[in-house]
């Protein structure tokens, strides 16, 4: 593996070109209300055996290292304020359950689309007066495996009510179009080939509810963001930067379609 | 930090043989890579693990480059008596680390 993606500093999917041939272009169906493959199935039930026993033992998943790194974080105090996330929400296990199912959400005070991660650092400019987290830093990524974590079994449930829905009706309009140099969309993949071999890949319905999860080829956590950045540099298209409105709408409409599937944070991927 | 995790069973009876799981973070930068500047990156791993039971040595390993980010060691030992189980990591750049449970023997 050439060193600088071992590193992280090139997204890993360069090698799909050769392999993408075999995918056939077909035109994109009109985006359907309800997508196909629902029941949705997780990405975990296309993973490999070995890929499964690591993601079901909590010690042997090594996401759990961010997690547990994360609760440490919950308790630290931070910024101006002098205050923990502890010291507002208390016991993480209590006040944070269900919350990351909801996520992405409209924010009602600003009108924006916050995913958990922005949520996050809202608090932590808001709340308490502290510098926010770049977008997969450690401290950013484990305090989102933390939160999310709490979720663990409960089912996602986005709102698409009135407030949410342009951001809605745009994650699903860049969900069915075709980009980069391959000129594919999501749904190419993630619903007209599901349980196909790309690679050494096996295509899932491509839903995020296992997020920020441990991957294998990264050798290390990362969010949804990172996941999405490598997909379309797999397609050869320009990447949006993580945390930016694109890949926000996206993940909206994500959590959408993988409405019902439990939270699996941490995952683990290969 | 959470820099480990360890696994070892709260009780067992004396005699049963008993699985320890040791997971710690580390990066295991083998030494042999390069920047897309040409720059070679510095090796650092972890060199030692170490677990003792109630005091006593009962398993050394000697870790090399092209070991995963982040290992996983898992190991057998028998359940003699009541007391602490250490675990303890050691390596470049004077990395160290270090987890304690308890398990009750009866
Ligand atoms: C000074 C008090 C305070 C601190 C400190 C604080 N928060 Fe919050 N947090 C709030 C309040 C109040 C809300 C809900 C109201 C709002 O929308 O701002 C909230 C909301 C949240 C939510 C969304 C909950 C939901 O049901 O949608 C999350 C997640 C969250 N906080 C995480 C954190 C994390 C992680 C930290 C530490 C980095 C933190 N908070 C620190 C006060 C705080
Ligand atoms: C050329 C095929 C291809 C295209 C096009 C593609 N992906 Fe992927 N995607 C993959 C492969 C291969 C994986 C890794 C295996 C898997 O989990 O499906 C993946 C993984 C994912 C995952 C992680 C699933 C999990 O359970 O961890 C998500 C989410 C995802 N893709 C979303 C998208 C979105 C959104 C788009 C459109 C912007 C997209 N993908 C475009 C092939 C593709």
């Amino acid at each position: 593996m050439p060193a600088a993606t071992r590193l992280g500093m090139v997204p890993d999917l360069g090698r799909w070109s050769a392999a993408l041939s075999t995918i056939l272009l077909l035109g994109a169906a009109p985006a359907p209300e309800t997508p196909p493959h629902h029941p949705a199935k997780s990405g975990i039930d296309y993973a490999s055996d070995d890929v499964r026993r690591m993601q079901a033992d909590d010690f042997a998943n090594p996401g759990m290292l961010w997690v547990a790194q994360g609760g440490k974080r919950w308790q630290e105090p931070a910024g101006n304020s002098g205050k923990s996330c502890a010291a507002c929400h208390g016991d993480a296990a209590k006040a944070m359950k269900g919350v990351a199912a909801r996520y992405p959400g409209v924010d009602a005070a600003t009108s924006e689309l916050l995913n958990l991660e922005g949520r996050i650092n809202r608090c932590r400019k808001d709340q308490q007066a502290a510098e926010p987290l770049a977008y997969e830093s450690e401290d950013l990524l484990a305090l989102t495996a933390y939160v999310a974590h709490q979720s663990r079994g409960q089912p996602l449930q986005v709102s698409v009510d009135a407030a949410a829905r342009p951001y809605f009706a745009r994650g699903r309009e860049i969900y069915y179009r075709r980009q980069g140099q391959m000129n594919l969309a999501c749904t190419h993949c993630h619903e007209q080939n599901v349980g196909r071999k790309l690679l050494a890949d096996t295509i899932s319905e491509g839903h995020g509810n296992a997020y920020p999860i441990y991957r294998l080829e990264w050798q290390s956590a990362g969010s949804l963001h990172r996941r999405l950045r490598a997909c379309y540099f797999g397609v050869r298209a320009e990447m949006p930067a993580a945390g930016s409105a694109e890949l926000l709408d996206l993940e909206l409409y994500l959590a959408w379609r993988a409405r019902g599937l439990p939270v699996e944070t941490p995952g683990v991927r290969r | 930090m959470a820099e480990a995790i360890v696994s070892v069973p709260a009780t067992a009876r004396r005699g049963e043989i008993i699985e320890l799981k040791a997971l710690v973070r580390h990066p295991m930068e083998t030494g042999f890579r390069y920047t897309q500047r040409g720059e070679r990156v510095p090796r650092n791993i972890v060199t030692q693990f170490v677990c003792s039971y109630d005091g006593a040595e009962i398993l050394r390993a000697t870790l090399h480059p092209a070991i995963t980010a982040n290992p996983l060691l898992v190991f057998n030992a028998v359940a003699t008596v009541s007391g602490e189980i250490e675990f303890r990591w050691t390596g470049d750049n004077g990395f160290s680390v270090s987890e304690i449970a308890t398990i009750v023997v009866n």
